[in-house]
């Protein structure tokens, strides 16, 4: 499954899965990233998977980059499938409000507001990582015809809880944030929580999202308004 | 019970709680954290007789204005830094790497960190301050850790609990070198660069800009040409990483940084340069000096060997 495995500095492996980014690539990511996860090893310091890599960051006290490749390369991966399997609905308000960017999205999609909302609704997405702030999920795949590119100019102050498009994703804004992606609603869920210790990460690489369609009233009443 | 607390009458430009970091979260979006300078947060606690993975404050180019309310307690101050106590209506200088006993309503004023950024202060006692991971550290991006993972306020109150009774003085015969030329290896998209940018690269000053923070370093200097692509894929960082955006300018990911990114990475710092790295000052000029695999573990078990000799000496 692991096309390469370099060195990223002097503390890190670098594990190159290919440049695809589908779900069948992204989820050997996954299998690799919980299968060294489930070992605990008190020699690892860190992993991050993404679309297509899992880097790998070690204790260079304990370890080095030689044994950590070996390790890779001769480590048991899970067969469990239904590791990937956690499905998550996420209520998302589009009142006028909250969905910055729609207008631009209309534009350069030459769809209607109704038309994105409805394509966008009927979809699963799956969550290939999180990350780049505490918790905010990367989920794909967008349609074809729903991809827009990143605004031109990134907003220094994204509101919490949006929800944006960007070429084949979507993803939640855990925080308020500086961010480029198309706005077009926003969540009351909580989807980072920093108090939940063992769990704060209410969508996980590996999960199955669907959004649903709430109105301001529902919104309000969700976020103890 | 007595309550032993510092007065903050002025916090300083970015003075947090920071120890040893947190791991194994990247993959949630939460990134390492913990002192920017690790040596001198070894060395301080070391200084007081604090458990090493104890908190300190750590502060940056200009320290906090403490008052101490409270029964006898030790403090000491690592790093190059300008400061003075006040005990009494006596004023007098302090010197880095030495132990000092403050008594109820001393003060101690942080003025600057001398061409260099970060420094800590320790205490013979625990900071009442709450843990997020296993760490206290601050990450003011997620507001994770202590002080609801903010920056310490003017005017807030800093509670100690347990001072223990180490009160021997200690001392360390110490001057931080400073470093011009950081050693890297070369990263995983340095083949994306054109070969004039890849030379300039290893051949050229690049001025640190005044946008560096605990989250990366901005560097201004040539335009590093990107002629592959300005952007790959989001994946992994580290800290240490040399990114290279659409703009040229390279920055390098320092203990804060976003866990994922998509920029070229250039180079990676080596491990046991990061502690010199961070103190770099804005304004100040740098360069970069390619290292092999082999010769960055080298260096670093040789700062490491360092670092616990240093350590070993204070007594």
């Amino acid at each position: 499954m692991i096309k390469n495995i370099s060195n990223l500095g002097d503390a890190a492996a670098y594990c190159d899965f290919g440049n695809e980014v589908d779900k069948k690539t992204n989820s050997n990511v996954i299998k690799f990233f919980k299968s060294i996860k489930n070992k605990n090893f008190d020699f690892i310091k860190n992993l991050t998977p993404s679309y297509n890599k899992l880097i790998i960051s070690f204790d260079l006290k304990k370890t080095n980059f030689s044994k950590i490749k070996k390790l890779i390369e001769n480590i048991e991966i899970i067969k469990d499938e239904k590791l990937l399997s956690k499905h998550i609905v996420v209520p998302v308000c589009c009142d006028s409000s909250f969905s910055l960017d729609i207008e631009r999205v209309e534009e350069k999609l030459k769809l209607k507001k109704n038309e994105i909302l409805e394509n966008f609704f009927s979809k699963e997405y799956f969550c290939y990582m999180t990350g780049f702030v505490a918790g905010m999920p990367f989920l794909g795949d967008l349609d074809k015809n729903m991809r827009v590119k990143r605004l031109e100019t990134p907003r220094v102050k994204v509101p919490k809880g949006s929800v944006g498009i960007t070429e084949q994703f979507a993803n939640v804004y855990t925080f308020e944030s500086p961010g480029g992606w198309n706005i077009i609603g926003n969540t009351p869920l909580e989807i980072f929580n920093a108090n939940n210790e063992n769990e704060p990460n209410l969508i996980n690489p590996g999960d199955s999202i669907s959004f649903k369609m709430i109105t301001i009233e529902e919104f309000k009443k969700i976020n103890g308004n | 019970m007595e309550i032993n607390y510092f007065e903050v009458l002025r916090a300083g430009i970015n003075t947090t709680f920071q120890d040893e970091g947190r791991n194994n979260l990247y993959h949630i979006g939460i990134p390492f954290s913990g002192a920017m300078d690790y040596r001198n947060y070894l060395i301080a606690n070391k200084l007081v007789g604090s458990e090493s993975g104890s908190a300190v404050i750590e502060f940056a180019l200009q320290g906090p204005l403490l008052k101490y309310k409270g029964s006898q307690i030790n403090i000491a101050i690592s790093g190059d830094v300008n400061f003075e106590l006040k005990k009494g209506n006596k004023k007098f200088q302090g010197n880095c790497y030495e132990s000092y006993t403050l008594d109820n309503n001393d003060e101690i004023n942080i003025l600057s960190t001398n061409k260099s950024v970060y420094g800590y202060l320790s205490i013979n006692g625990i900071f009442d301050i709450k843990y997020q991971w296993g760490s206290c550290s601050v990450n003011t991006k997620a507001n994770i850790g202590s002080n609801s993972g903010k920056k310490i306020k003017d005017l807030q109150k800093i509670n100690i609990k347990n001072i223990h009774n180490n009160f021997t003085k200690k001392k360390l015969d110490f001057i931080n070198t400073k470093i011009e030329n950081i050693r890297v290896i070369k990263g995983t998209n340095f083949n994306y660069f054109s070969e004039k940018s890849k030379k300039d690269f290893f051949s050229k000053d690049f001025n640190v800009s005044k946008l560096t923070d605990r989250m990366g370093m901005r560097l201004e200097g040539p335009k590093i040409e990107n002629i592959v692509d300005t952007n790959i894929k989001s994946e992994g960082l580290l800290k240490g990483v040399i990114q290279v955006p659409a703009d040229g300018n390279p920055i390098i990911m320092l203990s804060d940084h976003g866990t994922i990114g998509g920029y070229p990475k250039i180079a990676s710092v080596v491990s046991a340069d990061y502690d010199k790295l961070v103190q770099i000052p804005p304004g100040s000029k740098i360069k970069f000096k390619e290292v092999k695999l082999s010769d960055a573990e080298t260096l670093f078990k040789l700062y490491e060997i360092e670092t616990q000799s240093l350590i070993s000496k204070i007594q």
